[in-house]
Parts: C-alpha cells; structure tokens; sequence
C-alpha cells in the first residue's frame, strides 16, 4: 500500500493492484433531502491534488460515513465541509459546496457563522485547557447564544445532557476538562460541537484515540444524536462505519470510487476496489 | 620541552596506543579467539585513554602546585619582619619576587628579592623538566597498563562509556563549582562589609553617600558617608518598570504577530531581524540612550514644558526596553508555537475568528509560559549595567520620578569598582553586598520563572 501513496495520486490512468479508479463514482450520489450538496470539488495542497473531482449530497438527519485507505483525502474532502482548510495556507479548493442552497466558498459568506453552522469533531479530543463548564460555554459565548447566565447554565447543561455526560461531570464542572478521561474528553468535544446548535456535525475519526468502551459510548451517542443532525464522520473501522451510518462513502486516492446505503455498500460492493478494501485486502 | 610541544606528544602517545588496542583487537579476532566483547575501535579507544587522561590529570596538578610549592620555599628568603608582619605584607613579598621572575623592573630591588627570585628561575627550570619526564612518563605507562588489559572478553565499551559519563560530569561540576565559588566570594566579602556596616542601615538605608567615606576617615569634615541601598533598588526597579512598559506589549504583539498571522515568508524575514536586535552590544544600546534618547526626551519634556534631567530615567528605560523586546519576542514566539495546533483547530471549528482564537484560546493556554519569559526579561533588565551608566546619570536619588536622573545597582557597583580602590573600605566592600542583593533578586526572579515553565510543561501532557 506504501508504494502505491508515494506514487502521483491522480492520474486518468491511475490502477491500483491492476484495479482502474472509476473517472464516474459508482452508486447515487443523490439524495432527496440535502442539507450540503458538494460539486465537482478539487482540492490542492500546493501543487499535490489531494481531491479529484468528487460530488455528493449529505442529507438530512442521516449519518454519513466516510471510508478508505489512509491519505485518500477523506479528512480533506470533510474539512472542506466547514472551510476548516482555510487554515492552511497552501489548501486550495475548486468547485461548488453548499448549505441549504447557499454556496458556503461564496465570497460573501462569514466562514464563522458557517462554522457554527457545521461543527467538527478531531481525531484526537482536544479539550480547551479550561473549565468543563468554559469549555461548553465557550461556542455560545463567542457567537451570544445565551442572554443570561441563567441561559448559558441551561445550553451547557443541555448540551452535556445529550452528550450523555452530564451524569459523570455534573458535580464538577469547574474541574479542567483535560483532566477527564480520554473518551469523557471526546464526549466533551461533542457537547461543546453540540452548544452552538450545529446543523452538520463533522466527526475525523472520532474514536480512533479511544479505548472500545469509550468508542461504544460515542457510537451509542451518534445513533442518538441522528435525529437532530446531519452527522458525517470518517472511520477506519469498517464495523463501526457499518453500525452507525445510513449511507457509506468509499474513497482513494482522492477520489470517490463508491457511494451507497451502508447495507448494500458492505454487503454488496459495486466496484472491486471497495470490495477490496472492505474484505480486508488492504488499508 | 614546552607546553605545546608537551601536550602534542601526548597526543601521539595517545593516538598510537588507539592503534595498538585496535591491532590487538584485530589480532584477537582473526586469531579466532571466539567472538570479541566490543568492537576493535572501542578496544583502540580505551587504550588511548588510558593513556592520555591520566597524563592530563597530572599535567594539571604539576601545574597547580609548582608554584603553590615555590611559595611556600620563598619563605626562607623573606627577612624577618616580613615573616612577622601580615598576610598582605607576605603578598607584597611575593609579588615582588614574581616580578623579578619575569623581568618587570621598578627601580632598586633588594638582595634578598633578587636571591628568591633566581631561586625561583632555577626551580621552575627544574621543575619543568621533572613535569615533562612526570607527565611522558604517565602517559606511557598508563597507556601501557590499559592495552594490557585488552582480551577478547574485555569490556571496553562499557568502559569507554563509563569515562565519558564521568567526563560529562567533570564539566558540569565545572560550571557548578564556579558558580558556587563566585557567590560564596561575594558572599564572604559582603559579610565583612556587615561586619562594618549594620545590615539595618544597608538594607533600609534611605541616603547613598559613599563618597565621603575617604574625607570621614581622614577626618577632614564634609559629610557623613551612608550606605542606604534603597535609593539604588529604587532606581533598578524604575528603570525596569519602564522598560517593561515598552517591551512586554511590543514584544508580546510582535510574537502574536509572527506566530499566527504571518505567513511563513514573513516569518523567515521578521523573526531573524528581530534576533539581530538581540545581538546588538549593549555599550551601543548605550551612546544610542546617552546621545540620542536622552536630549530628544529632555527636549520634548521641557517644550511641554515639564523639567527634565538631561541623564533620565526614562530615557535609560525606554532604551532597555528596546534591548529586551527580542528577548520577550523570541521566548514568547517559541511558548505561543508550543501551543498544539489541535487547540486552535477546536476554537475555529466552533467558529472563533482568528483574534478571539488567539485571546481566548492561545494566549490562555500560553500564558504560564508568557509570564516566565518576562520574569526573565526582569531578570535580565535588572542586571543590565551598560545602558543605564551611560544614560541615567548615577546620582542616587530617591525618586520614582522617571525624569529625574537615578541610579540603579549595577551601575553603582561599577562607580565603586571603578578605578583605585582601598580595599578593606566599605566603600569598596559595599559593591559586594550590592551585588549579593542583586544575585539574589535575580535568582529570585529566575527561580520563579522556572517554576512556572515547570508547571506549563505539565499542562500538556
Ligand atoms: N496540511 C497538508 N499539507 C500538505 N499535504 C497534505 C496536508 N494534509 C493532507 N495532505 C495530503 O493530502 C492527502 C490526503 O490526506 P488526508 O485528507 O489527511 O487523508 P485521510 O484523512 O484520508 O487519511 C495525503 O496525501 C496527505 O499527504
Ligand atoms: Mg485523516
């Protein structure tokens, strides 16, 4: 696998084990009820392309999973949902992505209200080296969601609750947030995502720095949280990619190979390449 | 032989004995003598050592005690009320001999001067010889007794290790016995000074005069001579007050600056310019304060018509504070990109413009480390000598007047120091207890600001 990332990810001609990368991605790429809609997106880090012209819809209240061998571009392409390549400076993205019909690369657009809008959670938890209540407190404090203590008592507590940790921490919540566990600490960045009352949640890989008990919890967490949000989350784990989305995404080398519902994704694969991967021949 | 010469032989012997344990080795190996323990060129190593660190270790204490020794033989020489007389007599004595050792002539020398001193030619004659026959013969030997230990199963690697772990040790000891010996002499001299002078009126005294000492011991009238050290901490800390007011903000924005808004290219432009104001002498920091700073500061404060030392406080201060802004930058800088990126991603993830992310997030998470670089910035303002001789005058007022000219400790130190002196005075001795308040004001301070960088290394991990 090694050897097949150094070589140049995207090429017409591109083969993998033999394999030929599909120019078209396979499956529907559609959904009736979008909430993002993403066109014909590039993304260049300097002149390395990292995404292929990938399309997709993310729908309403539907968890969607991305899959696929490291460096496709799966933590590129999400980090394209909520402009957080912006940060980087070398990032360049092409094409169209938006939000309920808005182009959020639209010149206009505040990217800081677009990210109250679609929240992300990391790969790694990264609590603010804050209280437990400052951590929660601190997305609605920045954008005036809370006009009274009172209300701000009420978003963390309720973000908390819904991030099922407010039984563990509710008698110490001006104990530092790092301090917590390393899955309480996830679930912690959860409720903080959650307290700006996002309509995306973008989940990198949430459960990859956490023991299975912990990674039970968010998963658990996830099926709840579905109802109220749109939830994209990238996994290396194809169990849990199966146990939590509606549909799944299959990527390489910065492109989308395959998209579907999860069950005929895993049970079914169109393309030989997803089948490859799914079955366990590499990544 | 001479030094040179000396050490270069010992040098060869040393670099021989490496061929001649390596060869051994070699021989070992080919001869099939089963599998060696180390490498040859350990073997080749420890037979060098063994050669060249004894020989160096006596080197160094022939070095030491030839001269230690010849005094204690020049006593034969002395007349008899020399012997009788006093520490510093004795002194006298020996240096006299010293300079007719190496021909410096001030007029008429005694006989019994100029006997000791052939004396001491024909000994260090002597010695010399007897060092190098000493220092060869060391080198030889031990060199000699360390290849013969060399065999198949000899640990020479181990061993090598073991030298240079205490090889390390030796020069850390070094800087650590210095340090400890430069305290305790300013300490030992500075008790004498409180043997003079009761702590009380040193440590609470609000006058500084130790310039009538002299005409107070002739008793010729004039003053009283005080030894009050208020006015001068006053001062350090109102030169230093100033000085941080200039540097922390500038320093601060200027780090906040290149750490998360510049583009790289900036960054690789900035912060090396930045270091190179670091880099500048301070005696230039110093006729820039005296010859620029301070007119242009007595000019603007006498047309707003405000009454202006042309030696001020403000002008030393300002100054300063521009010596010290890389040092508050560049330590600010390195804590602010200590900060793991992965808190800034959760701040902009939740929508935090760039500012807010900074003020609420990075500064925060920073701060411990913030406030460590300018504690030794502090430490570093307080200590500072040049600027301030050159710029704020060194009359000892008590005043917190940043427009007045003032006088701070270091500089003070130097006025006493500067020049002939008696000792024994306590004018000269209260330099040292001077600088023991300073020593321990900036360990202070230092000790502090470890303690807190301590306590931010923790936060992380
Ligand atoms: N900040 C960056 N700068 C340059 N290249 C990057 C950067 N981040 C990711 N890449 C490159 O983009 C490709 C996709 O990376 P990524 O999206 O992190 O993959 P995944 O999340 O699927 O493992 C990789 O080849 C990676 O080396
Ligand atoms: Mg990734």
């Amino acid at each position: 696998m090694e050897m097949v990332m150094s070589e140049s990810m995207v090429e017409n001609t591109s083969q993998v084990e033999g394999r030929a990368i599909p120019e078209q991605t396979i499956g529907d790429i559609h959904v009736d009820n979008p909430r993002m809609t993403a066109r014909h997106v590039d993304v260049f880090y300097g002149d390395k392309q990292a995404i292929d012209n990938i399309s997709l819809d993310i729908g309403v209240s539907q968890v969607i999973s991305f899959i696929g061998p490291s460096g496709c571009g799966k933590s590129t392409f999400l980090r394209c949902l909520n402009r957080m390549n912006d940060t980087i400076d070398i990032c360049q993205v092409g094409g169209e992505i938006k939000i309920d019909e808005q182009n959020i690369y639209d010149p206009m657009i505040d990217v800081v209200s677009l990210r109250a809008r679609v929240g992300m959670v990391f790969q790694k938890p990264n609590p603010f080296p804050k209280s437990i209540f400052d951590n929660i407190a601190y997305g609605p404090r920045i954008h005036g969601l809370a006009a009274s203590k009172v209300e701000l008592d009420q978003i963390v507590e309720s973000s908390l609750q819904r991030a099922g940790l407010w039984e563990e921490v509710k008698d110490r919540l001006d104990q530092p947030g790092t301090g917590l566990s390393g899955g309480q600490q996830q679930r912690l960045c959860i409720a903080r995502a959650i307290a700006v009352s996002p309509e995306v949640i973008l989940m990198d890989e949430p459960c990859s720095a956490l023991d299975p008990i912990a990674t039970a919890k968010v998963e658990e967490l996830i099926h709840e949280l579905r109802e109220q949000y749109t939830i994209v989350i990238v996994t290396h784990s194809m169990q849990q990619a199966a146990r939590v989305s509606d549909r799944t995404a299959y990527f390489h080398l910065g492109r989308l190979v395959e998209v579907g519902d999860t069950k005929q994704v895993f049970t079914n694969p169109k393309h030989e390449l997803t089948q490859d991967y799914i079955t366990g021949r590499f990544g | 032989m001479s030094f040179t010469n000396l050490m270069l032989t010992v040098l060869v012997i040393g670099a021989l004995y490496f061929i001649a344990g390596q060869r051994a080795a070699f021989v070992f190996r080919s001869n099939g003598a089963g599998k060696l323990h180390s490498l040859p060129h350990y073997h080749g190593v420890w037979a060098a050592i063994t050669s060249v660190l004894p020989a160096l270790i006596v080197l160094l204490i022939l070095l030491i005690g030839k001269d230690l020794l010849f005094q204690l033989m020049a006593r034969d020489y002395f007349p008899e009320e020399i012997l009788m007389g006093d520490t510093v007599d004795r002194a006298i004595a020996l240096a006299k001999i010293s300079n007719v050792v190496n021909g410096i002539n001030f007029g008429e020398v005694e006989p019994w001067v100029q006997s000791a001193g052939d004396a001491w030619i024909r000994w260090e004659a002597n010695a010399i010889i007897v060092a190098n026959s000493l220092v060869l013969a060391t080198s030889l030997v031990g060199g000699l007794l360390g290849y013969r230990r060399i065999n198949p199963t000899f640990r020479s690697r181990n061993n090598v290790e073991r030298v240079l772990t205490w090889m390390l040790i030796g020069s850390s000891l070094v800087a650590i016995v210095t340090t400890i010996g430069i305290v305790l002499s300013v300490l030992f001299e500075s008790i004498r000074f409180f043997k003079l002078i009761p702590p009380q009126d040193f440590l609470f005294g609000l006058e500084w005069n130790p310039q009538f000492e002299g005409a107070e011991r002739a008793g010729s009238g004039g003053g009283t001579a005080t030894y009050g050290m208020i006015p001068m901490f006053v001062g350090t800390f109102l030169i230093s007050v100033i000085a941080l007011t200039v540097a922390v903000p500038i320093g601060l924005f200027s780090a906040i600056y290149l750490a998360e808004y510049a583009t790289p290219r900036i960054r690789g432009i900035v912060k090396p310019l930045l270091e190179i104001l670091a880099g500048v002498p301070t005696v230039v920091y110093g006729f820039f304060a005296a010859l620029t700073v301070a007119p242009v500061v007595k000019s603007i404060g006498e047309s707003i018509g405000l009454e202006v030392a042309s030696e001020s406080a403000l002008a030393a201060g300002l100054v300063m504070g521009v010596m010290i802004i890389p040092f508050i930058s560049s330590l600010s800088d390195d804590v602010i990109n200590a900060v793991p990126q992965s808190l800034r991603d959760a701040a902009y993830g939740l929508g935090s413009t760039r500012s807010e992310a900074v003020r609420q997030v990075v500064l925060p998470a920073a701060l411990p480390g913030i406030v460590a670089a300018v504690i030794l910035a502090v430490s570093r303002a307080v200590g500072e000598t040049m600027i301030v001789v050159m710029a704020a005058g060194l009359a000892a007022n008590l005043s917190f007047n940043p427009l007045d000219a003032v006088t701070t400790v270091t500089s003070q130190i130097v006025t006493i120091l500067v020049g002939d002196q008696e000792f024994e005075s306590a004018k000269t001795l209260s330099a040292f207890a001077l600088a023991l308040m300073l020593i321990i004001t900036t360990l202070a301070l230092n000790y502090f600001a470890l303690q807190i960088v301590k306590k931010y290394r923790e936060q992380y991990d």
